[in-house]
């Protein structure tokens, strides 16, 4: 089998910088991502399709993610595009499909950057074409300049949902309406982190000014509930009892570490993160998870942001450049004492805006709203479940399916779990996560066949 | 519902019929700028489905590529003269 002293998933921010980093350190290195282009999410389509003018929103981080990717092009590692991961073993075996073909390596040291997925918000209707997450909408604009148009309508909260509206309204697109559902007193439990926040105040003063640019020109109407309506296809919303029209409508609850990976390691340590209101793996300053040889950088490990995933991007490979024999202690606590000040600069606004924008709670959940897309479980049958005696959510799996469609709980795994906390009346850190199974993404018995 | 700010370049095909794309954007940009939001029908009611994530989570875009069912349309690149299918939902009978 092919060796490799390091392997890296995921090539946004922090596979990236891990990369790159890696290489400079002597290591050889071969980095997947199952998307054609490297990037990740935020700077998806960066130096390809997506260059936006100097002045639009975003167009400093392009600029960054654009060295990120030329340097890990420049630094000679390996990097494969279109390359779906869905394995790992204890000896650090890892597996992979690209276009039909399965293929594997085994690593001397592995570091996961899988990222974040957007937190799914169940409201009525959201099963019905026409009703996509905020992230989807800007994965459009980026990898395929799509603006848009008719009747647009987004719901939800956090920093995300602000930014793209600017974004589209800068490329010319028009919005109908922002229904906010933020919780209104959430800044007084926020405000309490300002001070910190203050330290790196340039993303809170940029966040204001896409919300100022934002509603100069779309009205933003606070609702507790949303229902999208139509028959076949979105054609229409209810929020607070009025109707109005609709051909798209953008959801978004901000988001949550990928834990799909870590979550299937046997072994792998978890813990519920209470101001952020998701596992994330346990990891030491370096990003050493609690089985040998694994690591985590990014927000695969917790939500940081761009530049903190690069920041720990870079600090994992000098770990693994140390646990690889190529740096003593010494020499790896001094290349890694500046992005350590650095990450930790980059960090101080976190606490503010995870306390800003608290996930919306699951008592707002109807019972007839889905939750399971996949399996098209309601809110209903999962209380009833409950109440039925399933503890928690890999006993309402069984139950239910709820967990088990193709999706493998991407989507509803946060969902049902603060569901089922919810409806237990504990809290949500006090459940077992949904166990995940390799392989994490679905494989043909014919891909299985092609390996050697 | 989507509106292209650049052009295309090639065509493929959704359910026989042709429809202009740009070489390289993902199969599920490609519909959604042809206006096409129903990608497939689930298992369990027959109800129509469209992309909810289309960063590779969701799998509610999957179609049929090339006569292969369960492609997630955000993560296949279109080629030029891709043929590409709605998925029909039905899962056999328990
Ligand atoms: C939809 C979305 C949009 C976002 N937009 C912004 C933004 O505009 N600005 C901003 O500051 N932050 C944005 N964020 C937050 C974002 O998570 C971070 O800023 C940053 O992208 C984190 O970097 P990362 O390297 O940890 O992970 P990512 O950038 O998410 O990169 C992870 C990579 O891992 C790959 N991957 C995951 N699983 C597998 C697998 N099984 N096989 C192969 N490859 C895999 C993915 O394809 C992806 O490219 C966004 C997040 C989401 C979910």
């Amino acid at each position: 089998m092919r060796e490799v002293a390091l392997l890296v998933l995921g090539a946004g921010p922090a596979g990236l910088a891990a990369a790159t980093e890696a290489r400079s350190q002597g290591l050889d290195v071969l980095l997947l991502d199952e998307n054609a282009a490297p990037g990740g999410q935020v700077h998806r389509g960066v130096g390809e399709f997506y260059r936006p003018s100097a002045d639009a929103p975003g167009a400093a981080q392009a600029r960054e993610g654009l060295a990120l990717i030329e340097a890990a092009r420049a630094s000679g590692a390996e990097m494969r595009g279109g390359a779906t991961f869905w394995a790992i073993e204890d000896d650090l075996t890892v597996s992979w499909s690209e276009g039909g073909t399965a293929h594997q390596a085994r690593a001397g040291r592995v570091i996961l950057c899988p990222g974040a997925v957007e937190r799914a918000l169940p409201i009525p209707g959201w099963t019905l074409p026409g009703v996509m997450g905020v992230g989807a909408a800007q994965i459009l604009l980026k990898t395929a300049g799509l603006v848009p148009e008719g009747r647009t309508w987004m719901a939800g909260q956090g920093p995300l949902l602000w930014l793209y509206a600017a974004q589209l309204l800068a490329k010319g697109g028009t919005l109908a309406g922002i229904i906010d559902m933020s919780p209104a007193g959430a800044w007084r439990q926020a405000i309490r982190h300002l001070p910190m926040a203050l330290m790196k105040p340039g993303p809170l003063l940029q966040g204001l000014s896409w919300m100022r640019r934002v509603r100069a020109d779309v009205p933003v109407i606070r609702a507790r509930d949303v229902e999208a309506l139509g028959d076949g296809k979105l054609r229409g919303l209810r929020f607070d009892g009025r109707e109005e029209a609709a051909d798209l409508l953008l959801l978004h609850d901000g988001v949550v570490p990928n834990t799909q990976v870590t979550r299937a390691l046997q072994g792998c340590a978890h813990v519920w993160d209470a101001a952020q209101a998701s596992f994330r793996p346990v990891l030491d300053e370096w990003g050493n998870a609690s089985l040998p040889g694994v690591m985590v950088a990014g927000d695969g490990g917790g939500i940081g942001g761009a530049r903190a995933a690069a920041l720990s991007g870079r600090i994992a490979a000098i770990e693994a450049a140390r646990a690889l024999g190529r740096l003593t202690a010494e020499q790896r606590d001094a290349a890694a004492g500046r992005p350590m000040l650095r990450r930790r600069s980059e960090m101080a606004p976190r606490a503010f805006l995870d306390a800003l924008f608290p996930p919306l709670g699951m008592d707002r959940v109807a019972d007839g709203t889905v939750v399971c897309r996949c399996e098209e479980v309601t809110a209903g049958r999962v209380r009833a479940a409950v109440s039925l005696g399933a503890q928690g959510p890999n006993q309402l799996k069984a139950f239910l399916r709820a967990g088990m469609g193709p999706c493998q709980g991407r989507v509803c795994g946060p969902v049902v779990h603060a569901l089922v906390a919810s409806s237990r009346g504990i809290a949500a850190g006090d459940l077992m996560p949904l166990r995940t199974r390799f392989p994490v993404k679905p494989i043909t018995v014919a891909e299985l066949a092609t390996l050697k | 519902m989507f509106r292209r700010t650049a052009p295309t370049d090639c065509a493929i095909s959704w359910n026989g019929v042709e429809i202009a794309a740009r070489e390289g954007e993902s199969l599920a940009a490609a519909l959604l700028a042809a206006g096409i939001l129903h990608f497939r029908d689930t298992a369990v009611s027959g109800s129509p489905r469209g992309p909810l994530c289309l960063m590779g989570a969701c799998f509610d875009c999957l179609v049929e590529v090339e006569g292969e069912p369960n492609r997630q349309a955000c993560l296949v690149p279109v080629t030029p003269g891709l043929s590409a299918r709605i998925q029909a939902g039905a899962r056999a009978p328990r």
